[in-house]
């Protein structure tokens, strides 16, 4: 009986080696271990034994059983981690097909940075104010400082709607309107469409956009004005930028400054990009001008302020070395969906 | 304004080069443009004298030179130039040399002889008979005067003095000036300023009334006028020294008289004019206005129809000079002219600027006067032309001077504080620093009292309070100098406000649903509101016009934005990009009254074509737009319109929210696209940004999600065509009351199955409530309600 026992064991064995699916395994399991099974009508057989070879003997078949039971089980396991293998190689998509997505807008360019810049001044405690750009003579210029018959209205070539409205050439005209509506605390920027009468060329558009900006309180002084536009400047062009400031007039600030920004393309040693200079003018600011103060009712010797302007599309256009304004105004898509 | 450095250094000490001087002054705020050298890109170009000259053996053209270029051994140079002899002296270009055109000169042979440079004509050294009137145009420059063989020829020629181009901001007419320039270079390097005060003889036996009365009639156009007369002079070029200087600073010399007047001008900032004595009529100038539609020609030979109000210098018998423009033919200096009369005057920038407007005429004379001239530096600019007339020309100054002075101007005085200045520039600069700075610049400080008081020099009318003295200091000082600080004032809040916020979010979804953000010109042309097809009477045509447009296309205010909107997807259209979706938030700019501003408002404008482009992807878009900023979808009403005249009358909707229109959008008509260049099917909307942040918005409340199941069912009717989707689906929404959580079309079928003129519509629903499980019976009834209610619109239940 352990000889046929021994010979059924070695017969398991030998089967399930050779069993190639889960199928087989199972009628492999009802074959030695079902109620029909030949191991089961070996235990059946016991009964012919003598009372002290028994149990041995019950012990040995116990023992075969949970062999050929655990070896079922690997079987079946090493079948399904074969069966899985195998899928896992027969599944493949090719990642290389580009994606299905929805279509997503993009934001103009000249947005794309604005907003940049609205954010770096809203960080900064200040409020973005605006208004109209067919503007009276009075705002863009007189409230300015720059009389009727001023030289430096010349250099501001003005589309004129009727003798006392124009289109504004500048941003500033906000500075007064602001003043005049809001005592101080005041700090501002405003930024906008302005118009000057430039024949359409790389780089020059009949219309443009400034953005402006407007500190008013006690005790504001000419170095709070460069902190805070050297503040702005590490902001926009990363904390390297090297900023100088530069004497300059505008007739509605006194002291006026231009502020460079040391050029990034050849680190000051002057190329193309700055025309040799190792600078780049950025902006132009100024303490707001006693005469422009009083104007809009605030007493210059209480209160004193600092202001400044600059360009939108010439920051752009170094930002993303655009060479030819008047992409920003045709609009081709192609062109739009580049940044 | 261009000078050289050499101009500026007779009046203050200048070690520096060309390049220091750019820098240094450009940050002591007289910028600095550019600066150069004739010399900059020359080398090796020598003095050389020609030893001997031999015929070519090989060529009947050709001269064979020996040439002393300050070697031991002559250099020989092969020529085809015919004006050379032996002892001339000669520019050479030696072996290897560069010329301002950028060639370089190398040694080779021609026709088989040897030549080792060049000899140079004026062309090739960038010259003219300008510049050297005893120079001929065709031929090699004959040098005149005695040169050492091997001098560099720009040490030789004085071309090595470096000009320098300063950009003069409008408020500084001083430093239009050699002198302005200096003043402000002594004060950049803290050194003396030379004042030069002209020096010459006058006649004693013959006085200037023998010759000339002066009659000022407009003294508010002409606040001063004053002229001298010198005889005996005689008319030839200039010397070298001041053609250069002339020539380096873009001036073309002319001759002695002529050139002194436009060196003076130069120096002095002021400018100068030289009659002919001869042929002023009567021996009288008067200062006077112009007869109206008065013809005259100027020295550039130009009739010109003078006004009224053009203000001009006289003779006994008429015009000779526009005062402060130009002069007249009839008085201009000839080359046998003898005695003349130097006019330094000074004329109202304002009438001088509306003449020259007016006659489109602007010269370097009435661009100084238009920023307003100090009458004050008359004089000393007279009496330096004088100085040089004697100097240059052999002339002999008649004694006297005539001037009419009418320059009332008292000198100003600003009270000043350095304690103050330092907290208003949140400096530390020392009260001595102060002084001394605005000392140099010939302000007198009166520092023995408090506040200080500070007398402004009649040349810097622009000093006009504490402030301005305050930058005089500080940019002496050195802006980058003063510390950088924070601002300390009352805490402000950087926040948008709820217009701007809102603007964000419309910006935000409009991306997010694929519309590229465009950016187009606020100008357009009336034409764009006959390809909008919009009626004669129509509102919007009426714009806000610009008086002087660069041309028609930009020459009105868009009143909508539509036609902007239409012609950039033009654009795309004819650049060949398949399909666009764009966006814009648009000004535009509604007409109020005439001497009035006009109302500006933000219209979105949205517009799309191309494949899978449609009124409902539009519909969509602006659906989502909608939903995006709070206004419940379900309360908003897109209404077939069929007034917009721009618009496809069976393809348009107006959106109204709570009787409100918010705006509409639609197809284009079908006589847009033809003249816009456009293709067929471009959808549009237009929404009234105003309107969007004034509609109310649903507060954003949480609802618990649904803990009972749904019961989805789905209806289908046969209808007309024309009844519309919104029409069933709104009945479907009032009968199904607070249980129907949701209806949604699913399909629109016309075709075989259905009747002509009829539709298929089907919609699924989705009944729920919050507090329990809807039975079978209670939805059926629903359900049979809005059949009735759909059944009553004309519709039939498809079963």
């Amino acid at each position: 009986m352990k000889e046929q026992l021994e010979a059924l064991r070695a017969e398991a064995q030998e089967q399930l080696r050779e069993c190639v699916d889960s199928a087989g395994v199972e009628a492999l399991r009802v074959r030695y271990l079902g109620k029909k099974g030949q191991l089961t009508a070996l235990l059946r057989g016991m009964g012919a034994l003598s009372p002290e070879e028994r149990p041995k003997m019950g012990a040995l078949v116990n023992q075969a059983r949970s062999e050929i039971e655990a070896a079922l089980e690997e079987k079946i396991r090493a079948l399904k981690q074969e069966e899985l293998n195998r899928r896992l190689q027969e599944e493949q998509l090719d990642v290389t097909v580009p994606g299905v997505s929805a279509p997503i807008g993009k934001k103009h360019p000249l947005t794309q940075v604005l907003d940049e810049i609205k954010d770096i001044f809203l960080g900064m405690g200040f409020q973005i104010a605006s208004g109209p750009e067919v503007e009276l003579d009075y705002y863009n210029f007189e409230a300015l400082n720059m009389p009727k018959n001023h030289p430096a209205r010349d250099t501001q070539d003005t589309f004129y709607i009727t003798d006392n409205i124009l289109l504004r050439t500048q941003t500033s005209p906000m500075q007064v309107r602001v003043m005049e509506k809001q005592k101080p605390p005041i700090k501002i920027i405003a930024p906008g469409r302005v118009y000057r009468s430039d024949e359409v060329d790389a780089t020059h558009s009949p219309l443009f956009h400034q953005i402006e900006g407007l500190v008013v309180d006690k005790g504001i002084r000419m170095s709070d004005l460069k902190g805070t536009l050297e503040l702005f400047a590490k902001r926009l062009y990363g904390e390297e930028a090297v900023v100088r400031f530069r004497p300059h007039h505008f007739s509605f600030t006194e002291p006026s400054a231009e502020m460079d920004i040391r050029c990034f393309s050849c680190g000051g040693k002057g190329c193309r990009l700055c025309k040799g200079e190792g600078w780049i003018e950025i902006l132009g600011a100024g303490m707001v001008h006693p005469k422009v103060l009083q104007g809009c009712g605030i007493d210059p010797a209480e209160y004193s302020g600092f202001a400044f302007g600059m360009g939108l599309e010439r920051i752009v256009m170094r930002r993303f070395n655009i060479d030819d304004l008047r992409l920003f105004f045709e609009n081709d898509v192609r062109f739009l969906e580049q940044f | 304004m261009n000078v050289t450095k050499g101009w500026l250094a007779d009046f203050v000490d200048l070690h520096e080069t060309a390049a220091d001087i750019a820098k240094d002054m450009t940050m002591s705020g007289s910028k600095v443009e550019t600066f150069s050298c004739w010399n900059d890109h020359v080398e090796r170009v020598v003095v050389g004298r020609i030893l001997a000259v031999t015929p070519h053996p090989d060529s009947d053209h050709l001269l064979i030179c020996q040439v002393d270029t300050g070697e031991k051994e002559p250099v020989q140079i092969v020529t085809g130039a015919q004006n050379i002899k032996e002892g001339d002296l000669v520019p050479v270009a030696l072996d290897n040399s560069l010329l301002p055109s950028g060639t370089r000169i190398k040694k080779g042979k021609l026709r088989g002889v040897a030549s080792n440079g060049m000899l140079c004509s004026l062309g090739e050294l960038n010259l003219t008979v300008g510049n050297f009137p005893d120079c001929i145009e065709n031929g090699i420059m004959i040098l005149s005067g005695d040169f050492k063989p091997g001098t560099p020829i720009d040490e030789a020629l004085g071309l090595n003095d470096p000009m320098i181009e300063f950009e003069i901001t409008p408020n500084r007419p001083d430093c239009l000036s050699v002198i302005g320039l200096a003043r402000e270079a002594a004060a950049t390097y803290r050194r003396p300023f030379k004042k030069h005060l002209p020096v010459f003889h006058e006649d004693p036996n013959d006085h200037i009334r023998n010759y000339l009365r002066v009659t000022v009639e407009e003294p508010e156009a002409c606040p001063r006028y004053s002229a001298r007369v010198v005889k005996n002079v005689k008319i030839e070029p200039s010397p070298l020294w001041l053609r250069n200087r002339l020539h380096a600073v873009g001036v073309r010399p002319i001759n002695n008289v002529v050139d002194i007047t436009n060196y003076v001008m130069l120096e002095y900032g002021q400018p100068m004019h030289a009659f002919d004595y001869r042929t002023i009529r009567g021996g009288e100038i008067r200062v006077k206005m112009a007869r109206e539609k008065e013809k005259f020609t100027t020295l550039d030979g130009q009739e010109r129809t003078l006004g009224s109000s053009m203000l001009t210098i006289a003779d006994g018998e008429g015009t000779i000079a526009i005062a402060g423009i130009m002069g007249g033919l009839n008085s201009e200096i000839e080359n046998d002219t003898t005695t003349i009369v130097f006019e330094s005057a000074n004329f109202d920038g304002v009438t001088v600027r509306k003449a020259s407007r007016a006659l489109g005429l602007r010269t370097d004379a009435s661009s100084r006067y238009e920023k307003g001239l100090d009458p004050a530096m008359v004089e000393g600019a007279l009496n330096r032309a004088c100085e040089l007339a004697e100097q240059l020309a052999g002339g002999t100054v008649v004694e006297g001077v005539l001037d009419a002075n009418n320059d009332a101007r008292p000198r100003r005085t600003i009270e000043m504080m350095p304690a103050r200045i330092n907290a208003f520039l949140g400096t530390d600069i020392s009260p001595a620093f102060m002084k001394e700075s605005l000392t140099m610049l010939e302000f007198d400080v009166d520092d023995s009292r408090e506040p200080w008081l500070v007398s402004v020099p009649s040349f810097r009318d622009d000093a006009e309070g504490e402030a301005d003295l305050a930058e005089e200091i500080v940019r002496l000082y050195g802006y980058n100098n003063i510390p950088t600080t924070l601002v300390q004032m009352a805490t402000t809040q950087g926040m948008l406000t709820p217009e701007q916020s809102l603007q964000k979010t419309v910006n935000e979804t409009l991306l997010a649903c694929g519309y590229d953000e465009i950016c187009t010109y606020s100008f357009i042309s009336p034409k764009v509101y006959d390809k909008l097809l919009l009626p004669a009477d129509s509102v919007y045509r009426r714009s806000v016009t610009i008086s002087n447009p660069l041309g028609e296309d930009t020459s009105v205010m868009r009143t909508t934005a539509l036609g902007s909107m239409l012609s950039t997807l033009a654009t795309n259209y004819n650049n060949r990009n398949l399909s666009a979706r764009l966006f814009e938030p648009a000004t535009t700019y509604t007409y109020t009254a005439a001497d009035a501003l006009p109302i500006e408002q933000v219209e979105y404008v949205l517009g799309s074509y191309g494949k899978g482009e449609s009124f409902y992807t539009l519909k969509g878009a602006v659906e989502q737009l909608l939903k995006a900023i709070g206004i419940p979808l379900e309360q908003v009403e897109f209404i077939p319109w069929r007034e917009h005249p721009s618009l496809h009358p069976g393809k348009t909707a107006k959106i109204l929210y709570r009787g409100e229109t918010l705006g509409f959008l639609g197809g284009v008509h079908p006589l847009i696209p033809a003249g816009f260049g456009l293709p067929e099917n471009v959808w549009i909307a237009n929404l009234y940004f105003e309107k969007l942040l004034a509609a109310d918005k649903a507060a954003r409340e949480y609802h618990p999600l649904p803990k009972f199941p749904a019961t989805a069912r789905d209806l289908a009717f046969v209808c007309k065509k024309e009844l519309t989707v919104g029409a069933m689906e709104k009945v479907i929404r009032e009968k199904g009351g607070k249980i129907l959580e949701s209806v949604a079309l699913f399909d629109i079928y016309e075709g075989k199955q259905i009747a002509g003129g009829m539709k298929s519509v089907a919609f699924s629903l989705t009944f729920r409530a919050d507090d329990r499980t809807l039975s079978d019976e209670e939805i059926d009834q629903k359900i049979s309600k809005m059949i009735d209610g759909v059944v009553a619109l004309g519709a039939a239940l498809r079963t």
